[in-house]
């Protein structure tokens, strides 16, 4: 009798775990359609992890380098952890959270969030956030980053956050209930479509342009991390044109990099010697790199982490040939689906 | 008792003041009935029924109303 | 922390668990402790207010019950000596001193609760008798948590002591309790003390049938205030903030709106506390019983807020009505042949001295005090009335009986009601004079059907989440109004169909809830209060 009884509540408990299971992947968004950007993060673990060079930072670094011509023109295997508006803290976070699984070579770390200091937004904040795996890291990224109006609980059952998606449901959820496509090219944002920059606004003069003592905290901790776990750290400034970049800001960053001996690179400064032309190369106006300005800026940066940082050309190794292969595959399949929609948006109708 | 059941029949003509004993749990007699209750009692009987001694278990049939009525003078 | 929040669900789970695993002779030491813990929690500052008011009423307690043992001791040694008159004299003597004491302690919790609640009323509008105007004659002292409820509370027991109800408590610990039970900080109901210490401080074994339909009602209670509430607020506040632009139709939209919004939150609320206090063993006394029932307004109030009723009709309605003074005028105006004037004095004095308090009690503004006076004066109108209401009764037999009828009834005093309550959301008496004449003036049935109220904040998938849901809690209510216990026959039904209610009725609050981030966490109405 009395085992009947356990069973039966357990058969209850184990139905309810698995409705609340399911309803939860149901609710949560799955960053298919147009906002990809919400699958970055957690795509990572997909990918084998032994990659020479991890970029880190926001669409700075997402949407501006081409791991892909990094591998085909210099044998680097890099992989890109960068996400939407990703504060200083939660780059510090990922980083920690990528030396759980690998250390590479060389960090790349894009610095404008650094004197940027944009407030947390929630909407950013998760799409950094869920894709994380538990761990440590993780809990402290969320401790760190949160807003007020956030609560820890609402990351730990996401279903929370979410609910009130259960009225606006579309076939993607159901369609993406256990699984989510490929939507990365190691981290890279592929976008081939080309808007001139024209016009670009000067910046606004600055009451104070000294760099935020907290977001420099951040910087450094990251980069006692990188010297702890013996991971070279490459700061960039990635060519976009706005958000401006301030003179007195790149003197703080360079006078950073100089004393600890670190290699910052302003590939702002370099767009010429890239090669990047604005008018082509950037697909919404200076603001990020299309296809042809990250291939073209790749290029060019891998001769510098070539150079700079003594990386091995690796193109001899068998399954990295063989995995590079099948990226390469996906790599034209997705460049040619967006610019036959391209050619067919510009059909006149 | 005869005085006191004339003046609940004239609060409330439609009730059988002698037999019913819920005359508050069952919501018959409402506030302003017992103030007007407690006026009249004061005009006839010469005495006082306090805030205090309005509960239930005084209230709820004539014959209990009519008990206090009697502990009330007999303190007076 | 909000009784919606993570925090009170964690604070409350954790102390269900605790409180049946220590020895039960321990566990109103743990409510205690709980108690001022969540009180601290609601603002460190407070505890100042809760304390002073506790020892002072523990303090007076002491003396009248004091007074009173003094006083039984001296009868019982004296008795050979002293004759009637005697000992009534000495009885009046005793009395009188303990009335000092009860005076000195009323004043001084009603003086606290005055200060902070008032003082800006008062400042302000004896201000602007004198022709100053601005901001620098308000003053603003943040209200604590629950001060009206424990004020009322501490107020009910030493009244109740003064009339030798019962003896004082004599541990103030035990007494601390009873005016600092966390759930009905909240928002009440008001207990007495007889019933609620005893309930407090007895030793609870683990019911599990008791925990199980506490816990039911609290999820009950976060339906009506999660799903419906804190939902159609939106809209109310959408109209209630503009009432240029919304008036007529929309005033009426509105109107329903509040009444909705209104005794969803509140009720809610209440189911929650009962709810949890239940859970915990201890049964608190019933707020509501479905006043949206009710067939007339007097009904309505003996369903609403049945706790601050029933403390105003104890505590002042009768002792004004049934005082010495006013029962010698009345007798004195009988005497003189005025006598409707006499049978009307005290009913009439004791009925709006109460109506005018809880007009107060409910804000102190000036749309609170019309709305209470209205109310206590239709109540008056509805008695001058009985005579007639007979007479027509005698006229149509059977009426009383006819379901028709008593829906026109209900849907009357419900539409009656609501129209009082909006001297509650708009803040301005005479914005709520142009309102109701608008209703009937401009009343356009088009906005009904012109999609008008998708305006409002709120969209179709909202209005159908508001629409099911009171079709659910109408049931519900109707069920009980029949004296149907709804847990109880849930609770004879086979497993799956109870994994199926109570699952269901969970994973409703959990979706459709209104709570989390795109919602404001808006506060209890009758947190404050």
């Amino acid at each position: 009798m009395k085992a009947k009884k356990v069973g039966t509540a357990a058969a209850v408990l184990l139905f309810i775990f698995i409705t609340l299971a399911l309803l939860e992947r149901l609710l949560v968004p799955k960053y298919m359609g147009d906002v990809v950007e919400g699958n970055f993060i957690a795509e990572y673990y997909e990918a084998p992890k032994d990659h020479d060079v991890i970029f880190l930072g926001d669409c700075e670094v997402y949407e501006n380098f081409s791991p892909q011509v990094l591998w085909d023109s210099f044998g680097i295997n890099s992989y890109i952890r960068g996400s939407a508006q990703q504060l200083v803290s939660q780059s510090y976070y990922v980083l920690e959270d990528t030396f759980r699984y690998e250390k590479p070579d060389v960090v790349v770390f894009s610095v404008l969030a650094v004197p940027y200091n944009e407030p947390p937004r929630e909407s950013y904040n998760r799409m950094t956030l869920d894709g994380l795996r538990w761990s440590k890291s993780k809990i402290d990224a969320i401790r760190a980053s949160m807003t007020e109006e956030e609560q820890f609980l609402d990351y730990v059952f996401p279903l929370l956050r979410y609910h009130s998606r259960i009225t606006e449901l579309t076939g993607e959820d159901f369609q993406y209930l256990f699984h989510r496509d490929k939507v990365s090219h190691n981290g890279y944002y592929m976008r081939v479509d080309a808007r001139p920059a024209e016009n670009v606004p000067e910046g606004r003069p600055l009451g104070d342009y000294t760099i935020d003592a907290g977001q420099m905290e951040w910087l450094e901790k990251i980069r006692l991390l990188c010297e702890q776990n013996g991971v070279e750290l490459v700061l960039i400034k990635a060519p976009s044109l706005y958000p401006y970049w301030y003179d007195q800001w790149e003197e703080q960053i360079a006078d950073y990099a100089e004393d600890h001996g670190l290699l910052y690179v302003n590939l702002l400064a370099l767009h010429t010697a890239a090669g990047l032309d604005y008018q082509t190369d950037t697909y919404d106006g200076g603001l990020h790199l299309n296809l042809a300005g990250a291939e073209k800026l790749s290029r060019y940066f891998g001769e510098i982490l070539q150079d700079k940082c003594g990386l091995k050309d690796r193109r001899g190794e068998m399954d990295l040939v063989e995995r590079w292969l099948e990226n390469e595959k996906w790599y034209q399949e997705d460049r040619e689906r967006q610019e036959k929609e391209l050619t067919a948006d510009d059909t006149p109708r | 008792m005869d005085t006191l059941l004339e003046i609940l029949n004239d609060l409330h003509p439609d009730v059988d003041f002698e037999t019913c004993d819920t005359l508050i749990d069952d919501e018959i007699l409402d506030s302003f009935d017992i103030v007007s209750l407690i006026a009249e009692i004061s005009n006839e009987f010469d005495v006082t029924i306090s805030a205090k001694d309005i509960v239930p278990d005084n209230f709820n049939s004539a014959q209990a109303l009519w008990a206090l009525i009697e502990r009330l003078e007999d303190e007076e | 922390m909000s009784i919606t929040s993570y925090s009170f669900l964690l604070f409350a789970g954790l102390l269900l668990l605790l409180y049946y695993l220590i020895p039960r002779r321990f566990q109103w030491c743990l409510l205690l402790a709980a108690s001022y813990g969540f009180y601290a929690f609601s603002g460190v500052r407070y505890l100042g207010y809760i304390l002073a008011s506790t020892l002072c009423t523990y303090g007076a307690s002491r003396k009248i019950g004091g007074l009173k043992e003094h006083q039984d001791l001296f009868l019982k040694e004296n008795k050979a000596i002293l004759d009637r008159e005697d000992r009534k004299f000495y009885k009046a003597s005793v009395k009188k001193r303990q009335r000092r004491w009860l005076c000195l302690a009323l004043i001084f919790n009603f003086g606290i609760l005055a200060v902070i609640k008032y003082g800006n009323f008062v400042v302000s509008n004896v201000g602007a008798l004198f022709g100053a105007s601005g901001d620098d004659l308000f003053f603003r002292l943040a209200l604590p948590l629950g001060i009206s409820f424990y004020t009322f509370q501490s107020a009910g027991y030493l009244i109740d002591l003064y009339r030798d109800e019962y003896p004082p408590e004599k541990n103030i610990f035990r007494f601390a309790l009873f005016v600092s039970f966390f759930p009905q900080l909240i928002q009440g109901p008001i207990s007495r003390f007889a019933a609620l210490s005893r309930e407090l401080t007895a030793p609870h074994a683990f019911d599990r049938r008791q925990v199980a339909f506490g816990l039911q009602r609290m999820l009950y209670g976060y339906f009506k205030k999660m799903v419906i509430a804190d939902r159609i607020i939106t809209g109310l506040t959408a109209i209630s903030g503009d009432p240029a632009v919304y008036s007529g139709t929309y005033a009426f939209v509105g109107m329903i709106f509040y009444a909705v919004d209104l005794y969803m939150d509140f009720s809610g609320g209440i189911d929650i506390v009962i709810g949890f206090s239940q859970a915990l063993g201890i049964s608190l006394p019933e707020n509501f019983k479905r006043p949206y029932f009710a067939v007339s307004l007097k009904d309505y109030w003996h369903r609403w807020h049945i706790t601050l009723c029933n403390w105003f009709k104890d505590y002042v309605f009768y002792p004004i009505s049934a005082s010495p003074t006013l029962l010698s005028r009345a007798k004195a105006l009988k005497a003189k042949g005025h006598e409707g004037l006499a049978r009307r004095l005290t009913v009439y004095i004791g009925n709006l001295t109460v109506w005018l308090l809880t007009g107060i009690w409910h804000g102190a503004a000036w749309n609170f005090i019309v709305w209470g006076l209205l109310n206590g004066a239709f109540l008056l109108l509805s008695q001058e009335m009985e005579p007639v209401y007979r007479k027509f009764y005698a006229r149509f037999p059977g009426l009383r009986e006819n379901r028709g009828w008593l829906v026109f009834r209900v849907v009357r005093t419900f539409l009656f009601v609501s129209l009082l309550c909006m001297f509650d959301y708009y803040a301005d008496v005479r914005v709520v004079g142009q309102m109701i004449v608008s209703i009937f003036t401009q009343f356009d049935f088009s906005v009904f059907f012109s999609g008008a109220l998708l305006d409002l904040g709120l969209s179709g998938t909202d209005y159908a989440i508001l629409g099911l849901s009171l079709v659910l809690v109408f049931f519900v209510s109707f069920l009980q109004e029949r004296g149907v216990s709804v847990r109880t026959r849930i609770a004879s039904y086979r497993l799956p169909v109870r994994v199926f209610v109570w699952y269901g009725l969970f994973l409703i609050v959990l979706l459709f809830g209104a709570y989390g981030i795109g919602y404001d966490a808006s506060q209890f109405i009758y947190n404050q209060f």
